[in-house]
């Protein structure tokens, strides 16, 4: 069996740009919600002096990961911000100073055991890089006794189009993957690890099959440049041929899947005990001169990317993600959270009109999760919950790809994510 | 503060629209309207032309009287008249054909909502409707190339002549019948170009064309004159193939073609009509909604939700 999926223009502009630090931003904005749990409590007061790794927000809910400062410099305020979801969150503002120093508080964790590897990615502060941005150490918090998890497949598939930080992260960083694949197998006691690479990304693959080719466990599998291939159910069966079913988590296919950044990540702040405080981002888009990785200290406001962005007129569209998933935003105040993998920005955008459905079926070939974006669309319209539900609606991941090949123009996947809320709605009350 | 575009996700659109597969559809008709120009003369190009204005202007006209967006750059009621022409026999007055384009564009679709609404293929439909309104104007036949004498000479289409054509006069449509049924290969040509721009899919005109091949077979006929005769071919890969009216899914394209073949070849057999195509086209289209409504796609991971407790 083969998932339907859709193939896109790669556009990978950014692909062989080395990676360059961002200039130090005069300020930056560090949101307590870097991701879509519970939001963190801010530890630390206005006038307060905060070095680079500092704690300074902590929440001890289970979805919850703890915010660092990425930088030093004078807590000036404490802020009320919007974020992605729609919801105002408390975010801490600090002053930077030109001479930058790590904290005290950064050391590298002691491990003996599966629980200190846990408990150090939990204080790391990681979320998925890819993203989705869930904790890191809730998807390795599992009950091995109960969980029955042989596998972790690290995605490297990075299947939208413009976005290279995945691509970097191998490149540059490629042994730092491996050696934090081997970490997360040995604490974990996994058998194995699939390194997913789209077969676009050539030196990738070939890179990291030289680095593994003595690791037995560590496999690197040439993966489709389809989309959406680096969707975690997609990928999943793309390189296991497990079906996680609907509603149900990655471990119920015994498989933990984590992106690669992520791995390089905890690698290092196993080695180091810098916590996650900056990451690679990928400035591009259709009014861009010169593509560029830039490694950003998460808060950096959206505005200090812009002023480094080599473009030859104005945007008109700004995105935090890829241009199939990714968000558009309206304040370019607002900060670089841990999980935005790219800045794009856009001129020229056309706005679509939508036109009758001629029932042409692509929407339907198109998904991946094998619904019927057409119907549903029409269950939601009617408001029928039933059919709704019969139609599994709560599968579609918004991965976007029947709004993108739909003739006539309609906001599918939208009506998608409109019908969960729904349902949400319709079952509370 | 600068004003920014905010939509929600996907931000990139493929290329494709309504208007540009419509425009497929019309290119892929292209070679039989051709065909039917060189076999039938320049008459019934001018035929094919008023249905496609016809149509166009119903559209414009009955869009004006509802107040309605005017539709017709989407170029669906082009291919409507096109289509509905070149299932017209060649000297059928263009009175006629104007009736036909009106009653395809306004009946059939704009009451019943307009693009991807009706029910019913319209040019299948107001075909039917000329057939039963002026059925011996509907029935009469030009021969091929016969423009070139002073008078047109009519004769039967071979399902209901005596002696058949060979297969390349079959095959080339040198024979009686509508404007663009005949020549199998300019329809082929259409067929396989939208086939290849994957604007319809190969199993409908497959399964119709070899479920009627296959019965011929099995009850002794000549399956390869079978299917070149009458509209198989044109309906198969022109009509059966309408996104609007047909299953939405492969399987249920498959039935649904199947279906067409099967009430073809009883039509053709016992039935007192010559022929069957565009009957079991429509009795398809009425049976369609029914088929979408048990033929669907089992979601990915599909687990029945747990009953409330």
């Amino acid at each position: 069996m083969k998932l339907n999926s859709i193939r896109l223009p790669h556009l990978n502009n950014a692909a062989e740009r080395q990676s360059v630090p961002v200039t130090l931003p005069k300020k930056v904005i560090i949101s307590m919600s870097q991701h879509g749990g519970v939001p963190c409590t801010p530890i630390v007061s206005p006038g307060d002096h905060v070095d680079i790794g500092q704690l300074i927000g902590r929440n001890d809910a289970v979805i919850s990961a703890p915010v660092h400062s990425s930088v030093t410099g004078t807590v000036k305020e404490i802020v009320k911000i919007m974020n992605v979801f729609g919801k105002l969150n408390e975010a801490v503002v600090i002053e930077t100073e030109l001479r930058q120093n790590v904290s005290d508080e950064v050391k590298p964790p002691v491990i003996n055991s599966r629980e200190d590897f846990i408990k150090a990615v939990k204080a790391s502060g990681s979320v998925g890089l890819g993203g989705a941005g869930f904790p890191t150490y809730v998807k390795l918090n599992y009950d091995p006794k109960t969980a029955d998890i042989d596998t972790l497949v690290v995605n490297g598939a990075e299947c939208e189009p413009y976005i290279t930080s995945d691509y970097r992260t191998f490149m540059e960083e490629g042994e730092k993957v491996r050696e934090g694949i081997l970490l997360i197998l040995k604490y974990l006691g996994l058998k194995k690890a699939v390194i997913g690479i789209e077969a676009d990304k050539p030196k990738a693959i070939e890179k990291m099959e030289k680095l593994t080719a003595a690791d037995e466990a560590i496999e690197v599998q040439k993966l489709p440049s389809v989309y959406p291939q680096g969707a975690e159910k997609v990928l999943i069966f793309n390189t296991t041929g497990r079906t996680v079913k609907a509603g149900e988590l990655p471990m119920s296919a015994g498989c933990v899947v984590m992106n690669c950044s992520t791995i390089a990540f905890i690698y290092d702040y196993i080695k180091t005990g810098m916590p996650l405080v900056k990451r690679r981002i990928t400035v591009d888009g259709n009014i861009v001169n010169k593509p560029v990785n830039l490694i950003v200290p998460i808060g950096t406001p959206i505005d200090d990317i812009l002023s480094a962005a080599d473009v030859y007129k104005k945007p008109d569209r700004i995105l935090l993600g890829g241009p199939m998933m990714g968000t558009t935003i309206y304040d370019t105040a607002m900060p670089v959270l841990k999980t935005n993998n790219a800045v794009l920005l856009f001129g020229d955008t056309k706005q679509h009109s939508s036109t009758a459905c001629i029932r042409c079926g692509r929407c339907v070939r198109a998904c991946s999760m094998n619904l019927m974006p057409t119907e549903l669309e029409k269950a939601f319209d009617m408001k029928d919950a039933e059919m709704l539900k019969k139609l599994s609606v709560n599968t579609c991941m918004n991965c976007g790809a029947c709004t993108y090949v739909c003739p006539a123009k309609r906001n599918l996947a939208e009506k998608n994510q409109l019908a969960k809320a729904f349902l949400r709605q319709n079952s509370t009350k | 503060m600068n004003k920014f575009f905010i939509e929600p996700s996907p931000h990139i659109r493929s290329s494709m629209t309504t208007q540009k597969v419509m425009l497929h559809v019309l290119i892929a008709l292209l070679p039989s309207v051709i065909a039917g120009t060189v076999i039938f003369g320049l008459r019934a190009l001018l035929l094919v032309v008023i249905c496609a204005a016809a149509a166009v202007l119903s559209e414009f006209i009955f869009n004006k009287i509802i107040k309605k967006e005017q539709t017709v750059s989407d170029l669906s009621a082009a291919v409507t008249g096109v289509i509905l022409g070149l299932n017209l026999p060649p000297a059928l007055p263009f009175y006629m054909a104007i009736i036909g384009s009106a009653v395809a564009i306004v009946i059939v679709k704009g009451f019943f909502g307009g693009l991807g609404q009706n029910f019913a293929n319209p040019a299948i439909t107001a075909r039917i409707i000329l057939m039963l309104s002026f059925t011996s104007y509907m029935t009469s036949w030009t021969d091929p190339f016969s423009y070139h004498s002073a008078d047109a000479v009519s004769s039967a289409t071979p399902l209901v002549s005596e002696s058949l054509p060979s297969y390349l006069d079959m095959f080339l449509g040198v024979r009686g019948g509508c404007i663009g049924e005949t020549c199998i290969a300019a329809i082929l040509l259409g067929g396989i170009y939208l086939i290849s721009l994957r604007i319809i899919n190969p199993v409908t005109p497959l399964a119709f064309i070899g479920t009627v091949a296959l019965l011929s077979f099995i009850s002794g006929g000549d399956p390869l004159m079978e299917i070149m005769s009458g509209g198989l071919f044109f309906g198969a890969f022109f009509m059966a193939t309408d996104y609007v009216t047909t299953p939405i899914t492969t399987v249920g394209k498959l039935i649904f073609a199947v279906g067409c073949g099967l009430i073809t070849v009883v039509i053709r057999n016992f039935g007192s009509l010559p022929e069957g195509v565009s009957y079991s086209i429509l009795v398809m289209n009425i049976i369609t909604p029914l088929i979408d409504r048990y033929i669907k796609p089992k979601p990915f991971g599909y687990k029945k939700e747990a009953k409330a407790k």
